[in-house]
């Protein structure tokens, strides 16, 4: 599967905020063999400038990087952001956050919808944090999004995939479309679980970084994906309500 | 007997003020040049002054809890009030599970419950059902450390102390310079960044703390740290960034939320001080003293400056006189 043209070297995502170091971070992203890292453009680091030093402890990792507008709650916000990150990181891709509710950090889909129009018209590639909502996927589509990334749970909240259903309905009725599971993943079987579902990438932060040893994390991540990824190809066996006998059972009439 | 060492250690913040004394101790003949017009112009002025070896091990590698035990024991013998009160963890309500993962990452603390609680901060009775208590931890007050320090340089062990100081005269000539300049040495030390950090100091004779409290938070863990004249410190932000510029107004309304969730009599508070400051950072977040030839530097203290900086004063007194 292709983002915008692109086809990444991992499904997985990772997020580098909240390491205990850089160094941390760099032997994290190592071990995860992670196909994008994500980035959040604090407004204080923009200005002159002031992050340099961080981001290029993150260009040395030779991933692409895919900034993002996280914390920003309005539509406006996360466009100014944007431009920031374009002109910061030298790439037109952005991960669109409009964070709507401050407990749940529930995306504002409306302001998302708004802020996806003006990016894409400005030239934007942007993969927008949504919910697992048909109607706003749509939408987004609509505004020229050419990638989703639905929530699995809160962002930071480690509950894995809450609504099953929900994304795998998203699956079915955009099977074009390249979906990331993004924010709620707390272990490596909640990402074994979105790939199964038939999603082509994770995006991970906290699982890892709040991790005891984030580098072994990764590691586990990297490998959950691979697995949930090749028992998508491998075409799964159906889950059924009866036990299924792999041999003949003499003297008992057909189970319905 | 070959003459006492000339040293010039340029940085009067607390890597350089405590190497300083540790020279000085030792005999050597000390001048110590500031370029900010007092001791603590850097990040060293903005610290918490926590002591605690233990609580650290949540974020950082094995090695600064090993290496702030010798610290801890310096600093008593050294610094003037240092508090040994131990520290509290707590969390809001519904960040309890944090306190749980904190628990795995550290030692040294015992589990209490609400009781126990009250029974070590009366103000806070009734507030919190759970904490971690680390009794053996401590704390001190850089604003009064630091000057002590200076002090004890210039009036007992006979070294010099020189501030708004950049350029030393020509002809003066040492045999070894301790650089602790922090981000200024950053020429010599490209591997040097700074990582933001916000603070508050707040009066309010309202509320009394025996000893510092952590707030635990997935994203943003806040403490605060009681001092004389009904003082609290209040930090600190981490951001990945080199402005060093004024506290943006989210950093503000964070630490301040953390203060009135833990006390609603904080509300009342004066905001006496409010400070930024940029700290100097290698990429695995540890202090390193590196030598070339004869300069020795002191840098990368991160968040450890307080913790860790006894322990590089050691280092640096091993090398100028034993090698």
């Amino acid at each position: 599967m292709q983002f915008y043209g692109t086809t990444l070297a991992s499904p997985l995502m990772l997020g580098t905020a909240q390491y205990p170091s850089p160094e941390i971070l760099a032997a994290a992203v190592k071990a995860a063999h992670a196909g994008v890292i994500t980035v959040s453009l604090r407004r204080e680091s923009a200005g002159q400038k002031a992050g340099q030093a961080f981001w290029s402890l993150i260009r040395d990792l030779n991933v692409p990087v895919l900034p993002n507008t996280a914390g920003c709650h309005t539509a406006k916000e996360a466009v100014t952001t944007a431009h920031m990150a374009r002109e910061v990181f030298e790439t037109d891709w952005i991960k669109l956050e409009v964070i709507g509710e401050s407990d749940t950090l529930q995306p504002d889909v409306f302001g998302l919808v708004e802020a996806a129009r003006i990016l894409t018209a400005e030239g934007f590639k942007v993969f927008p944090y949504t919910t697992e909502d048909l109607v706003v996927a749509e939408r987004l589509l609509a505004a020229g999004c050419e990638v989703l990334m639905p929530w699995g749970a809160p962002i930071g909240s480690g509950k894995g995939l809450n609504n099953v259903f929900g994304l795998r309905a998203l699956r079915a009725h955009f099977p074009e479309i390249p979906l990331v599971v993004d924010a709620g993943i707390g272990v490596p079987s909640h990402a074994a679980q979105a790939m199964e579902l038939g999603y082509d990438a994770v995006l991970i932060n906290t699982a890892v970084a709040k991790a005891g040893d984030p580098a072994a994390m990764a590691r586990a991540f990297r490998l959950a994906v691979e697995a949930g990824a090749l028992a998508r190809l491998a075409d799964p066996m159906e889950a059924r309500d009866m036990a299924a006998p792999s041999t003949p059972l003499l003297g008992k009439p057909v189970l319905a | 007997m070959t003459p006492p060492p000339a040293i010039l250690v340029r940085g009067a913040g607390v890597a350089g003020l405590v190497s300083a004394v540790m020279l000085a101790n030792r005999g050597a003949r000390v001048t110590l040049a500031e370029t900010g017009p007092k001791v603590g112009s850097g990040a060293s002025w903005m610290a918490g002054g926590m002591l605690a070896p233990w609580c650290e091990a949540e974020a950082a590698p094995p090695e600064v809890t090993e290496h702030s035990l010798k610290s801890l024991d310096w600093w008593r013998a050294n610094a003037p009030d240092v508090q040994s009160n131990g520290s509290l963890v707590l969390a809001p309500p519904r960040d309890t599970p944090e306190i749980a993962r904190f628990g795995r990452r550290t030692s040294h603390f015992r589990e209490i419950g609400a009781e126990e609680i009250a029974e070590l901060e009366p103000d806070l009775a009734d507030r919190f059902q759970r904490a971690l208590f680390f009794p053996e931890e401590g704390h001190l007050d850089p604003r009064k450390t630091l000057p002590a320090l200076a002090d004890r340089l210039v009036n007992e062990l006979g070294g010099r102390l020189l501030l708004n100081c950049p350029d030393i005269p020509s002809d003066e000539t040492f045999d070894w310079v301790v650089d602790a300049s922090g981000l200024r040495a950053r020429t010599e030390l490209p591997a040097l960044r700074g990582v933001r950090g916000e603070m508050l100091l707040l009066r309010c004779p309202d509320v009394a703390l025996h000893r510092p409290v952590r707030m635990l938070h997935p994203r943003i863990p806040i403490y605060i740290v009681p001092r004389a004249d009904h003082l609290f410190m209040v930090g600190a932000t981490m951001i990945e960034s080199e402005n060093g510029g004024p506290i943006t107004l989210r950093s503000m309304s964070e630490l301040l939320n953390a203060v009135w969730t833990l006390h609603p009599g904080f509300a009342e508070a004066e905001i006496v001080d409010i400070g930024t400051g940029l700290r100097p950072s290698y990429p695995d977040n540890m202090p390193l003293v590196t030598q070339e030839g004869r300069t020795i530097f002191v840098n990368g203290m991160y968040r450890h400056g307080y913790l860790l900086s006894p322990w590089l004063g050691e280092q640096v007194t091993e090398i100028v006189f034993n090698s």
